[in-house]
């Protein structure tokens, strides 16, 4: 790295680089930290619409309903709806691991479903075709539930799927189906695709069941995707300390336990941004409180433990955590210690996400890696500055297409888990309910912050810092190796993992040591570039 | 079991496609535009479409991809895109600096009805497109055809951008269908080989099998150069490799510019590389002493090993001009094809199949799905598979061994290195296929049957 490059040179030259209008655009995305009292830092424009041409990181709507939220769910059967493109990238590409019960159980996640639409459905209409699918599906499938996704045209020519769904269920009782009108152009990236899914959930399928698992400490954990084996680490991490995770949205999750997702006495949130609708939505019905966890890092795992033990109030509870980490962090230190050697100084850009390029920054710290910049692909200024500036954020028209759902107490389920001299006192230990800090109160004054980082800025972004380590996506992948830096995509781990929990610290920390003290980095340059041109000999030598 | 849901009994579907056999137009589109030198495509429509086309290919190719998009939000949906894609070129033009722009629509655009020619010519006027930059422009609506259509609806769009009547001149252009980068190089190889000069659009080579030599390339070295392209309208021949996928633009350049073309198989296979040889030959190509010695390695190769693949049963799935080739090579060596899958439309492919096949007696089908090839090898198993990554979910569960073809290839490298097409290709997909059956075989055969030699 460049030492004492400053941040507000490298804003400076990147602004500079750009035409008036889009420079004025992108100064308000690109943001020198400054963090003062009260976790107070400069405001930052996010959310807001991709600029056309510019070689963007973000996806859609569906990506973020379809594919995120609900795709990680083995037996709601999902059949997109539009033609066939949609359904087929959203094909098992996100590694969303799952494990059925029994060899029996349903797992609908290997097949993609469509309805194909073709010319004549895009003139005519297509829900003569979805319906048909419906039934076609229900007799080959057998679902418990059903859930259909609306891509671009679907909107646009007006066919109404969630009349289709309710027709459909009268005919079909006994099958839960629903519509998620997530169109490709809604909202201005995967974040929109997020709320509409958690909407539909909360509304159509939360509440509808009544599964109770045994335990005293009941919980959900929201926002776990389960990408690599991560809910899978944390799912062993509860069993050890004596947590009864009741439900996971939607890592490794099943219908019944989404459907019965209100017996439990406490919601934790990793993913802030995908899912804190359905954190909100639920307290307010049915009083669950929640709060924010981080199980990437073994230190902020630890934390996250130590919350929840707390919350519950239980000593054994308590002590066994304890014991947990204690015997955990054994075997984490051990590899933690031996690989920060070789890590130690080295620096880090995370552009990835609406958490990710939050989280997995306490995961390097662990090993000595500073993060010098960092940004979501599709966040809102709440996940960078904190929920505190949730009530002066400007809702623009393209949010205002979102539906926000009014939700009231349930006059019959809504059951106050803690009193309110409870939810004080547990408030004064350290909890913060309803709440996220954000990404930006947590790093360093005079770090660099961008939104929705786009091609050119990365590649400025490489040259200024010359960072050891790139966190990103698939698409930065090999742009970033080509330049000789190695490159960790944060979606899909790059086919590794779990990443999360105890076990998957270690197994970061590893990847990273070898990504970064490989060999063959060295080797790009080949060995006769350090020579000169001719070193053949004259034949009297 | 992975696809614990698919049930022996094939009932027919109407309505629901399941595991499809084929993708939309777009990233067809995209891949095309990616063969000439200095080019970026772009996406008209959502911005999610460009995120899935540049992931897939990214994905397949294990190399950066580059696109641009128009981003539509929900205003641009109602109002229609025209001050996106506006905005979009002027940015690009700034910040990206291409040759050439290779904009394709999507179904949101399509059905919304954009007139994109008048956009660009907007733009011209307005002069957001600098002096000596190329604007082209496919009409890709993705609920017509498949990948495969989308990549030959934008050669023909290369086409019309850059082909010209004129004099013509002694060159021979190639179109060497929706092939990889490394097909791509061994054509361009044999053509020149046979002292031939030729112009093969698109050409991916190099562009997406670049070199890791610490140095980043917006726009790397490959690609057909725009100086080539317009001199494809004065080529004394087009050679059109696969119907599909290059027939569009073999026609176009004939009617537009009179060149006149030859639409042959894809060269997979012997049979298939011979008729391309052959055709060479009868443009003024020579067939030399190493094009023979690669010929008779291919040969030789077979002739010493085919009791291994001798009316073995196999089942292809993928797209229909290597569908089609690959039939007619593996028939010539022995198998039994049994089941034969697109997910492409078009009736002409069944009896292409059939004749490659030299029988009726088989099972093939357009626009179908691999749910549906799943059930029918459940009903009549094979030795084994030849599809793309998708089919090693029901290799797996099946225990049938899998040979990776065609798009996309997630799992395993190999495919933009080495070629599948010509000899050296023939040879290649025969000790890939000796492999898969013989490891098989090994993994599989009792103790006291377990050969040495083999």
């Amino acid at each position: 790295m460049s030492e004492h490059i400053s941040a507000s040179t490298v804003k400076q030259e990147i602004i500079q680089t750009y035409p008036t209008k889009l420079a004025r655009r992108r100064m308000k995305q690109i943001i020198v930290n400054d963090v003062k009292e009260d976790e107070n830092v400069p405001e930052i424009q996010a959310n807001t619409r991709t600029i056309p041409g510019i070689i963007t990181m973000r996806g859609c709507a569906y990506a973020g309903c379809k594919g995120v939220v609900l795709g990680p769910t083995r037996d709601i059967l999902q059949i997109t709806h539009g033609p066939i493109g949609c359904a087929f990238y959203s094909w098992l590409t996100r590694r969303n691991q799952t494990r059925p019960y029994t060899e029996n159980d349903p797992n609908f996640m290997p097949y993609a479903m469509s309805t194909d639409m073709q010319d004549e459905n895009i003139i005519f209409g297509g829900e003569k075709k979805l319906k048909k699918a419906i039934e076609e599906a229900i007799a080959i499938f057998h679902p418990k539930a059903i859930g259909i996704f609306s891509t671009c045209p679907v909107g646009l020519i007006g066919d109404d799927v969630h009349a289709v769904c309710r027709e459909m269920e009268q005919k079909y009782p006994g099958i839960n189906i629903f519509g998620f009108s997530c169109e490709g152009y809604k909202g201005v990236s995967q974040s929109a695709g997020h709320h509409i899914a958690n909407n539909k959930v909360f509304t159509d399928v939360i509440g509808q069941g009544d599964l109770k698992k045994e335990g005293d400490f009941r919980l959900n954990l929201l926002g776990e995707y389960n990408i690599g084996g991560d809910a899978f680490e944390i799912e062993r991490i509860f069993r050890k300390t004596g947590l009864t995770l009741h439900s996971t949205f939607s890592g490794n999750s099943t219908y019944d336990e989404f459907a019965s997702a209100q017996n439990v006495d406490l919601n934790v949130v990793m993913c802030h941004r995908s899912i804190n609708y359905m954190a909100e939505m639920m307290e307010k019905k049915y009083g669950i409180p929640w709060f924010k966890v981080n199980f990437i890092g073994a230190e902020s795992t630890a934390k996250s433990l130590r919350k929840i033990a707390l919350y519950f109030g239980d000593n054994d509870l308590i002590s066994n955590v304890e014991k947990v980490i204690k015997e955990e962090m054994e075997e984490v230190d051990a590899v933690r210690l031996e690989i920060k050697k070789r890590c130690e100084g080295k620096t880090a850009v995370l552009f990835v996400g609406g958490s990710r390029a939050h989280h997995y920054q306490d995961l390097l710290k662990e090993i000595g890696i500073q993060t010098v910049a960092a940004g979501y692909e599709f966040a809102h200024r709440d996940d960078y500055e904190g929920r505190k500036v949730i009530p002066s954020i400007k809702v623009d028209a393209d949010t205002r297409n979102i539906e926000e759902l009014t939700v009231e107490a349930d006059p019959v389920a809504y059951r106050p888990r803690k009193s309110k001299e409870e939810l004080e006192q547990l408030t004064k230990e350290g909890i913060r309910f309803n709440d996220y800090e954000g990404m930006m109160p947590e790093m360093p004054t005079e770090t660099l912050i961008i939104d929705d980082l786009n091609h050119h800025e990365l590649d400025l972004l490489i040259e200024k810092y010359h960072p050891d380590l790139f966190c990103a996506g698939i698409k930065e992948k090999y742009v970033v190796q080509k330049y000789g830096i190695p490159m960790k995509q944060l979606h899909s781990y790059d086919y590794q993992g779990p990443y999360a929990g105890f076990k998957g610290a270690i197994n970061f920390y590893k990847e990273i040591d070898r990504m970064i003290n490989s060999k063959i980095w060295g080797m790009v340059k080949a060995p006769w570039h350090d020579e000169p041109q001719l070193t053949a000999k004259y034949g009297w030598e | 079991m992975l696809l614990r849901h698919t049930p022996d009994a094939i009932v027919e579907r109407e309505a629901l496609t399941v595991q499809p056999a084929k993708t939309c137009q777009p990233v067809g589109a995209m891949y095309a535009s990616l063969g000439i030198y200095r080019c970026l495509p772009h996406s008209h429509g959502s911005q999610g479409c460009c995120a899935y086309h540049r992931s897939s290919l990214t994905r397949h190719y294990k190399e950066p991809v580059m696109a641009a998009t128009s981003s539509f939000t929900e205003g641009a949906s109602v109002f229609g895109g025209q001050a996106n894609l506006l905005e979009a070129i002027s940015n690009i033009f700034n910040l990206y600096n291409p040759d050439v722009l290779a904009i394709h629509t999507t179904c949101l655009s399509e059905t919304i009805g954009d007139d994109v020619a008048q956009i660009i010519a907007k733009a011209r006027e307005e002069g957001r497109v600098p002096e000596g930059k190329y604007i082209i422009r496919a009409s890709t609506p993705s609920y017509i055809g498949s990948h495969v259509i989308g990549f030959a609806n934008m050669v023909k769009s290369i086409v019309e951008g850059f082909s010209e009547p004129g004099k013509k001149m002694d060159h021979i252009n190639i179109l060497p269908g929706f092939v990889e980068p490394s097909d791509m190089e061994e054509l361009k190889r044999m053509v020149k080989m046979m002292g031939l000069d030729s112009v093969l659009f698109p050409d991916t080579s190099g562009v997406l099998n670049s070199p890791q030599n610490g140095h980043y390339e917006m726009y790397p070295k490959g690609g057909t150069t725009v100086e080539s392209l317009k001199t494809t309208g004065f080529a004394k021949a087009t050679l059109a490799l696969g119907p599909i996928a290059s027939g569009p633009a073999a026609k176009l350049l004939d009617t537009k510019c009179g060149v006149q073309y030859e639409l042959l198989k894809l060269p997979i296979g012997i049979r298939a590389t011979d008729m391309f040889v052959e055709t060479l030959k009868r443009l003024g190509g020579v067939i030399d002493d190493e094009l023979e010695v690669e010929r008779g390695k291919a040969i030789d190769a077979i002739t010493d090993m085919q009791q291994y693949f001798y009316q073995k049963k196999v089942a292809l799935v993928g797209d229909p001009d290597q569908l089609v080739a690959l039939t007619e090579f593996l028939t010539d060596l022995g198998f039994s094809v049994r089941h034969v899958i697109t997910g492409t439309p078009g009736k002409k492919f069944i009896s292409r199949v059939k004749e490659a096949a030299g029988t009726d007696a088989i099972n093939v089908r357009e626009s179908s799905d691999y749910f549906y090839l799943h059930q029918l090898i459940k009903n009549e198993k094979v030795d084994l598979i030849m599809g793309n990554t998708y089919a090693k979910y029901m290799a797996r569960d099946m225990d049938i061994p899998l040979i990776r073809i065609g798009f996309p290839i997630y799992d395993r490298i190999g495919h933009q290195y080495f070629p599948t097409v010509g000899y050296k290709g023939a040879l290649r997909l025969v000790e890939k296929m000796l492999n898969a059956l013989m490891d098989y075989q090994d993994r599989y055969a009792p103790e006291e049957q377990f050969e040495l030699v083999m």
